[in-house]
């Protein structure tokens, strides 16, 4: 973020942040899916799929959604303190 | 015996530790330096009282039992949370901007502020609730039972005095104040510790489990594999069921809604919980099933799964580790019995106690003596008690450990019955009381039928039989296989069929039924609250006594406060002393404020009962479009004034202007006459004094001064003359003497008069055929023009041989003359200028004073005529347009 400077294109900026609002909302569905997918594990004690497995799928798919949401409270923070007009380096206009 | 003493005297200690905790943050938040206490992160611990006794212990139960399923019960939650965007965001919104007190208040407040919702929620939630309460004092006398090492050890005193003991921690800081928006700092801050200790506990269990008695990760998954557990199976059925109904408990629950929305300090936190309660409850369930399969691998047979976090660490000999565990589970349950109790209490005391003790004293009046607040907080303390009796006579009667232990999911699956009145309150404006009623009704008594009673029913509720065979023997109303539908596992079945019919009947009612004024406001307000969080509401103005009203606030706010918000209302209006006018914006106010204390329903139903008007009917609606219809028409009328008043302001300016300047040309006149008439008066003061003094004047000499004063005094009676001629042609005082003659005979008098005496006459040239036209007017006047057009001809002329023609034009209907010499006319910038007075062309050559064109001017406009200066002809050139003879025709 801060290596991207001043905000030189707003639309730009704005269309970003939709973005972000759009996968924020995409989240739960993606967890949705991804927690349903177990239910197509073939369920008979013989072939079943190792206890072992299914937890790490379930805990690996749980860990990258907190993950995300985190990394989405981030940006939604950020992106609000960025509101703020900041001054521009290196601009010397006076004008 | 003595680990025993131990226990108690530890949980004796832990409890006076979090009744100080309790006592300080309140104390804090009273001093105003709480900021830690709002924060994000105790927002988010004090969400945990999700994971109560039956996660903290029946979650390796679940899991030595069925596997991986348990897990359902926290991935729900976890969808809901890192969806705040989509729902709870609103939610809390909602609760905020509304001042909602629970989740029995938000559906009476989205409904119209139907009390009746309310009573139906509450009655579903107590019913729900009260198991579930029962299952934390079953879960605390059963951890303590394990400790004691015998099963015998009087679990009903235990039981008794954890659920009195909780009773009065839920009293104290529950109910201490009022306004629920002031949030119960203690509690929730109480809460928050318990949080980390039930965290701390089963992490320390699970890491003791995993490193301490298996030996690392790897060995662990090896054992899990091989273990009774160790391959995944799960029904999809009760996998997606568990999953939705866990979702819909985080937000349904009263107690998850109390501390999620009614505690709520900062819509911003919610951004923190998103991902930090879902790694909470990530961590709460890391080292279940590590636990549960070194529970079945070292425990003996045919011991208890659900005690397995505690027993593990005294099979160990770790009596500190399973001491540390035991608290843990006395946190998870102590903490969820509090806050769902004071959840309660609020909702019973509100939509229940207070209704009805308003209709009993409603003969009284609200205004009359007597603390309501002190009536509300009574209220919810016997609530507080009355709930705790109930869950405590719950356990006492049921005893039943297995059925206990399936209580927790049929209370998510009842109190699930809230979530499509919920879901389509805030997110479809279709959705009316009746819809909500219906959906919560069909709801609700499908899953008393299906989960509730068959789940109780081996303690004897419903017989066997019934439960076999069906009601009367009728099969396809067997409770756990409606309909014919067999096979499914209970909670499953019971889940599909009161929440499909539920929604069912909440959509087609709510598509029926048509909503009253109050609900389509409210549905409006809830569904676009991010576009107006203060929208338009329900009250018109009404004749309520402002004294009434603060009389019956300072019962409910406390007189400070009350006085406050009066005073704040009246500055806010402009209005001089403490009683603001009863508007409806302040009406609307003051009932928010006053439903953070009693709840929406009833505070509407106190102002109601005080300003006395209905809320909003359609008439009001009418009446409030009526008024908007007026105000547009007045405000139409104000600006066709304001139009006219300005046009009147130019005019008026207009005017002002012309009169100023008339007042200037005045002045510039008065100083001309003076000035005129001063010159010969100079010259005939000068000669007559010469005449005087001078002794020896020759006789030439004297008839030369004589002959200048002559001169000059002619001069100034010609002045005079003019002046007053002007004056009289100016003011209109002009009387018309009409004569008719033909033209030529007019034009030979004025050459006549003009020429006589002059040493030098002008030639004329006439053609006197052409002369001949009739004409009806002043004469003497119009001749007066011409003999000063051709006297100026002759005075100004300036061409060696002069002549002047004068010529009879038609113009159209009208005739005009033109006098036009042969000289250098007048130059063509002092053309404006001659018809003005005292304007002259060419310094004082031939004495005038400048006033002759100005008379011959004013005289055409008498008679209706005209004169002007003829612009590009030879020399100077004048036209006469004579009158009309219409105009004439009708003198």
């Amino acid at each position: 973020m801060s290596a991207r400077g001043p905000n030189l294109f707003l639309e730009r900026e704005t269309y970003r942040r939709r973005r972000l609002l759009d996968a924020a909302r995409v989240l739960p569905v993606l967890g949705i899916a991804l927690w349903l997918v177990p239910l197509l594990w073939p369920a008979t004690p013989e072939e079943g799929v190792p206890m072992s497995v299914a937890l790490v799928y379930v805990f690996g798919v749980w860990a990258v959604l907190i993950l995300c949401a985190f990394l989405f409270g981030l940006k939604v923070r950020t992106r609000h303190a960025d509101d703020a007009p900041a001054p521009r380096p290196g601009s010397g206009q006076t004008r | 015996m003595d680990t025993l003493s131990i226990l108690v005297s530890v949980c004796l200690v832990y409890v006076i530790i979090l009744f100080a905790v309790a006592a300080l943050a309140d104390q804090m938040a009273a001093a105003g330096k709480a900021r830690w206490l709002r924060s994000p992160v105790v927002y988010t611990l004090s969400l945990s009282i999700y994971c109560t006794g039956w996660t903290f212990y029946g979650a390796v139960g679940y899991a030595a039992r069925s596997g991986l399923e348990f897990v359902t019960i926290y991935l729900g939650p976890t969808l809901v949370m890192i969806g705040w965007w989509w729902g709870l965001r609103k939610l809390v919104r909602i609760g905020r901007s509304q001042r909602v007190t629970s989740i029995a208040d938000l559906l009476a407040s989205r409904y119209g502020k139907s009390n009746m919702l309310a009573i139906g929620v509450t009655i579903l939630a107590v019913l729900a609730v009260t198991p579930y309460i029962s299952l934390q004092l079953q879960s605390i006398t059963l951890s303590f039972s394990i400790f004691a090492g015998t099963d015998e050890q009087a679990p009903d005193n235990t039981a008794f005095l954890v659920a009195v003991g909780l009773a009065l921690f839920a009293i104290l800081f529950g109910t201490r104040n009022l306004d629920a928006n002031e949030r119960h700092y203690g509690v929730v801050t109480a809460v928050a510790v318990e949080a980390v200790v039930k965290l701390i506990a089963l992490l320390a269990v699970g890491i003791f489990v995993v490193w301490g008695l298996v030996g690392g990760i790897a060995p662990m998954m090896e054992r899990i594999d091989a273990s009774e557990i160790g391959a995944f199976e799960v029904q999809g059925g009760r996998w997606t069921a568990i999953t939705l109904l866990s979702a819909a408990a985080l937000i349904c629950l009263p107690r998850m809604f109390q501390v999620m929305v009614v505690e709520n300090d900062d819509e911003r936190h919610l951004r923190t919980a998103a991902w930090a309660f879902p790694l909470y409850l990530f961590l709460m369930s890391l080292f279940v099933v590590p636990i549960a399969v070194v529970g079945l691998d070292l425990l003996p047979v045919g011991s208890n799964p659900d005690l397995f976090v505690v027993s593990l660490p005294l099979f160990a000999e770790r009596d500190g580790l399973a001491m540390l565990a035991f608290l843990g589970g006395f946190s998870s349950a102590t903490s969820m019995v509090i806050v769902a109790a004071m959840a309660l209490s609020i909702m019973i005391s509100n939509h229940l106690i207070m209704p009805l003790y308003l209709t009993a004293r409603s003969g009284l009046g609200v205004t009359e003596t007597g603390d309501v607040r002190h009536v509300v907080l009574m209220a919810r303390r016997v609530s507080i008690g009355a709930v705790m009796a109930l869950g405590y006579v719950y356990f006492d009667v049921s005893g039943d450990d297995a059925a206990l232990a399936a209580i927790g999911l049929i209370a998510f699956a009842g109190i699930a019955q809230i979530l499509p009145a919920l879901v389509g309150g805030l997110f479809w404006r279709g959705a009316t009381r009746a819809g909500a009623l219906a959906g919560l009704t069909a709801g609700f008594g499908l899953w008393v039928y299906t989960a509730l009673l068959p789940g109780i029913g081996t303690a004897g509720i419903i017989p066997a039989a019934m439960l076999a065979d069906g009601p009367l023997g009728i099969g396809w109303l067997r409770p756990q296989a409606l309909f014919g539908v067999e096979g499914l596992d209970p909670i499953v079945h019971s889940t599909m069929w009161s929440l499909s019919l539920n929604t069912t009947a909440f959509i087609a009612v709510s598509m029926l039924s048509f909503p009253s004024p109050l609900e389509r406001l409210q549905g409006a307000q809830f569904v676009n609250v991010f576009d107006h969080s203060v929208g338009p509401r329900g009250w018109t103005g009404s004749p309520a006594q402002a004294e009434d009203l603060l009389t019956m606030a300072r019962r409910i706010l406390g007189p400070d406060r009350a006085q406050a918000l009066f005073h704040r209302e009246a500055r806010r209006q402009g209005v001089g002393g403490n009683l603001p006018e009863p508007t409806p914006e302040f009406l609307d106010r003051l009932e928010r404020e006053l439903s953070g204390s009693i709840g929406t329903a009833t505070a509407h139903a106190m102002v109601v009962q005080i300003v006395g008007g209905e809320t909003v009917s359609v008439e009001d609606l009418m009446a409030v479009a009526d008024e908007s219809a007026q105000l547009v028409e007045y405000s139409g009328q104000l600006e066709a004034k304001s139009a006219e008043l300005t046009r009147t302001a130019a005019q008026l300016r207009e005017a002002n202007d012309k009169l100023t300047q008339i007042s200037l040309q005045k002045d510039g006149f008065l100083s001309q006459v003076s000035h005129e008439l001063r010159t010969p008066m100079t010259s005939i003061r000068a000669f007559s004094e010469i005449l005087r003094d001078t002794r020896r004047l020759s006789e030439e000499d004297k008839n030369r001064y004589a002959g200048i004063i002559h001169d000059e005094a002619v001069r100034l009676t010609r002045l005079l003359d003019d002046l007053l001629d002007l004056s009289v042609l100016e003011s209109g005082q002009v009387s018309l003497n009409m004569r008719s003659a033909t033209l030529d005979g007019l034009l030979d008098h004025a050459v006549a008069t003009a020429l006589a005496g002059a040493a030098k006459p002008i030639a004329i040239d006439r053609r006197r055929s052409e002369e001949a036209a009739q004409i009806d007017t002043d004469l003497d006047r119009l001749s007066q023009v011409f003999i000063n057009l051709i006297a100026n001809a002759q005075k100004y002329c300036d061409a060696p041989d002069p002549w002047l023609t004068i010529r009879l034009r038609s113009l159209g209907d009208r005739l005009a003359v033109d006098f036009i010499d042969n000289g250098a006319g007048v130059p063509r910038e002092a053309r404006a200028l001659i018809f003005e007075k005292f304007a002259r062309v060419g310094g004082d050559k031939a004495g005038g004073a400048g006033l002759g064109l100005a008379i011959c001017r004013e005289i055409m406009d008498r008679l209706g005529g005209e004169i002007a200066y003829l612009d590009g002809a030879q020399g100077g050139a004048f036209r006469v347009l004579l009158p009309a003879p219409r105009a004439m025709a009708a003198q």
